[in-house]
């Protein structure tokens, strides 16, 4: 068992528990310390580190947020993490190299994506089994399940491709191709619809699940930036139907779209190579993770607005948030 | 495609192609076929055994992009072969492997020869449908007067490379410049790229020397170098253009003035190092060393970056037609993602494929190229080589 530090400074030792009536936490993984930073979402601070695997990405909490999950990429495992101690208290095998992955609504079953294997695996959390194992295209690395929980897609990055996977019998059925380096996939609420971003191709594709089929595809551009340089990553969607918030990579901005009339509204200033991004507590806020500038800046939702930046570990990657 | 040699040079005809096409194929696989076409050349002696050049340079990033092609092909019905095949000194082409690969390499070829070989190749009548990458040959002018509708280029220019370069030293501000270059045609065709540079982005060479010594540096570095250095004029870096790799590795830290070295030692242009790791890289890398056991190399990355643009149209076509796949690779609906944090594509003008040129020593990226406030019209890929208004190529005009 890995041994957990608190974030020294700030914050003393005996208000590091966490108090439900703070408000939520924002969980960032930290992908050149191997740590995980927790912000106060109440406060907007920093307020515990705890030292994790090697390399961690992609990180979700279970469905009650009694633990969190963490893509630990160069240890090969899914660490399970109590939110509470910040202590590891399980290892998942996961196959080799996983990078992102998604809960199906089941809670139990994990769909990993395992970027160097040209694999998915299907983890039950329960036994640590992998019930599944999916040949699919290289590099796969955007994870996501249906809200009904029926289908899993996974993007592979170099064949340029969406898989889309039947969870009944964990194989493929549909194979979309989108454009060039495809790296998040994101399920509308209702499920009807799904985003892909092409970090490459430096486009969103709008898929209709029930025909797999492209009905949308928006290229974005940023006034005063190289458009090859605007590479859309993470991707998230109002709870609302609204508006969706488009992480734009080395550009170091987050477009926000109307969902409905794929308008751009909104380039947001961020920092430095923008990967993920996460909502608090009812949207109000969405977290972007910005790599290069190991900080995340905090966007009000409403005003579409930067309102702080927030320093946490090297390379910050993946965001997770636990209500209160 | 016997009718298409003469017309070549018309796009219309490649378009009229494209339409058609499809049409023919069934609800069989589509076979895709690409040859790998080499000569192998004798190398001239270098001083240090270090480094020896692998045996299937290029060839293995060949088949690395030939696994990605095939990872893909499975899901979209498109069986990729890729075959092997050795050109003698006479430019006569004959498979490495008789038994196993077919006897003539089909319309989608890579080749790794010198110029006036590719040359030869290319003009032959019954080459005239296929499609040739270069993928090892930097010359100017397959890039300019002596281009071919026929061959594209996935090997960076030497031009390239000089004007990263010269992009870098302009940012440092380190504009007073010293040559050293070596005596062999690929020196001095290295060497001329940098005079092009340094005019192109107003650094001055203030003087030249050419390396003329026999003697075997691994002794005498250290007491020949520092006063063969000795008489340059006040300079802020020295450039060295060795492209056999044969006395520049011996400069550093042996210079009279205590200046850095860049060129072909020091800081190296290249298109591929294995320090290059952002961007994704690192997977090509690891995918790379898993395969061929050994670390990936521009020419490797040249010989993958053809065969994944060949694959990248075939996925978007459903065709493996010569014809189409050009016509689709300089269309502007092509793109390919390249793990150097842009994506690639390629001028359709004279065919060189647009990339970024990376600044590395062993050990560290120190630089991307273009580097930032070098802006173009276009793209800022094409602040780096010839560009469109000085290309005295005429190939690709309709």
């Amino acid at each position: 068992m890995k041994k957990h530090t608190i974030a020294a400074g700030v914050l003393g030792a005996c208000l590091v528990s966490v108090n439900p009536a703070l408000g939520g936490e924002m969980w960032v993984s930290n992908e050149k310390d191997h740590t995980v930073s927790v912000i106060d979402t109440k406060t907007m601070e920093v307020k515990a580190t705890y030292n994790v695997g090697l390399r961690p990405r992609g990180i979700t909490f279970a469905k009650d947020y009694s633990v969190l999950y963490i893509c630990a990429s160069d240890d090969d495992t899914v660490e399970v993490l109590d939110p509470d101690t910040g202590l590891v208290i399980n290892r998942l095998p996961s196959g080799e190299d996983p990078e992102q992955f998604a809960l199906h609504p089941n809670n139990k079953h994990l769909y990993i994506a395992n970027e160097e294997d040209a694999l998915a695996t299907v983890l039950d959390v329960a036994n640590g089994d992998a019930i599944a194992e999916i040949d699919v295209g290289i590099e796969p690395e955007g994870m996501a399940v249906s809200p009904d929980g029926a289908i899993a897609v996974v993007t592979s990055e170099t064949t340029n491709m969406v898989h889309w996977i039947n969870t009944a019998e964990q194989q493929i059925f549909h194979n979309t191709l989108v454009a060039q380096r495809p790296r998040h996939a994101e399920f509308s609420e209702s499920g009807d619809r799904l985003w892909v971003s092409s970090e490459i191709g430096g486009t969103i594709a709008v898929i209709d699940t029930a025909t797999q089929e492209v009905l949308h595809e928006m290229r974005m551009q940023v006034p005063g930036i190289s458009d090859d340089l605007v590479q859309p990553v993470g991707i998230r969607l109002t709870f609302d139907g609204t508006k969706a918030f488009v992480a734009l990579g080395p550009s170091n901005h987050v477009a926000v779209v109307d969902q409905q009339t794929y308008e751009v509204l909104e380039y947001i200033l961020v920092g430095r190579r923008v990967w993920h991004l996460e909502f608090d507590e009812g949207d109000k806020h969405i977290y972007s993770t910005n790599g290069v500038s190991g900080d995340v800046t905090v966007i009000d939702v409403d005003k579409m607005q930067p309102i702080k930046t927030i320093k946490v570990g090297r390379f910050p990657w993946g965001a997770a948030f636990r209500p209160g | 495609m016997m009718t298409v040699g003469c017309l070549m040079r018309k796009t219309a005809l490649w378009v009229a192609i494209a339409v058609v096409m499809p049409v023919a194929l069934s609800a069989q696989a589509l076979e895709i076929n690409i040859s790998y076409i080499r000569q192998k050349v004798d190398r001239p002696p270098v001083l240090s055994n270090l480094d020896p050049i692998p045996e299937d340079d290029g060839q293995a990033g060949a088949i690395v992009g030939h696994a990605d092609n095939a990872t893909t092909g499975r899901f979209l019905n498109q069986d990729y072969r890729l075959s092997f095949f050795e050109m003698d000194d006479t430019g006569a082409v004959t498979p490495v492997d008789g038994a196993t690969t077919p006897q003539t390499p089909g319309d989608l070829v890579l080749m790794d020869a010198p110029a006036a070989y590719l040359l030869a190749f290319a003009d032959r009548p019954e080459n005239a449908g296929k499609l040739i990458f270069n993928v090892a040959r930097g010359d100017a002018a397959l890039r300019d007067t002596e281009c071919r509708a026929n061959v594209l280029h996935t090997a960076v220019s030497d031009a390239m490379r000089s004007d990263a370069l010269a992009q870098f030293l302009v940012l440092r501000r380190w504009s007073k410049l010293v040559m050293i270059e070596g005596r062999r045609p690929a020196d001095k065709a290295f060497a001329d790229a940098i005079r092009n540079s340094a005019a192109k982005f107003r650094l001055k060479i203030v003087a030249t020397k050419e390396w003329v010594s026999d003697a075997d540096l691994r002794r005498t570095a250290s007491s020949e170098l520092p006063p063969f250095t000795q008489d340059f004029p006040k300079h802020d870096v020295l450039i060295v253009a060795d492209e056999t790799d044969d006395f520049a590795r011996y400069l550093p830290y042996n210079t009279w003035q205590p200046r850095p070295v860049v060129g072909s030692a020091g800081l190296l242009p290249t298109a591929w190092s294995s320090a290059v790791e952002s961007w994704g890289a690192a997977q090509l890398q690891s995918r790379f060393e898993e395969s061929a056991g050994r670390d990936m190399r521009p020419l490797d990355y040249a010989a993958w970056a053809a065969i994944r643009s060949i694959g990248e149209a075939v996925t978007r076509l459903n065709s493996a037609n010569a014809g189409d796949v050009r016509a689709f690779i300089l269309s502007d609906a092509f793109e390919l993602s390249g793990f150097k944090g842009r994506k690639l594509s390629f001028r359709n003008w004279n065919g060189q494929m647009r990339q970024v040129v990376h600044l590395v020593h062993p050990r560290a990226v120190v630089a991307n190229a273009p580097l930032p406030g070098f802006l173009h019209r276009v793209t800022e890929l094409d602040t780096l080589g010839l560009d469109e208004p000085e290309s005295k190529c005429a190939a690709f005009a309709e």
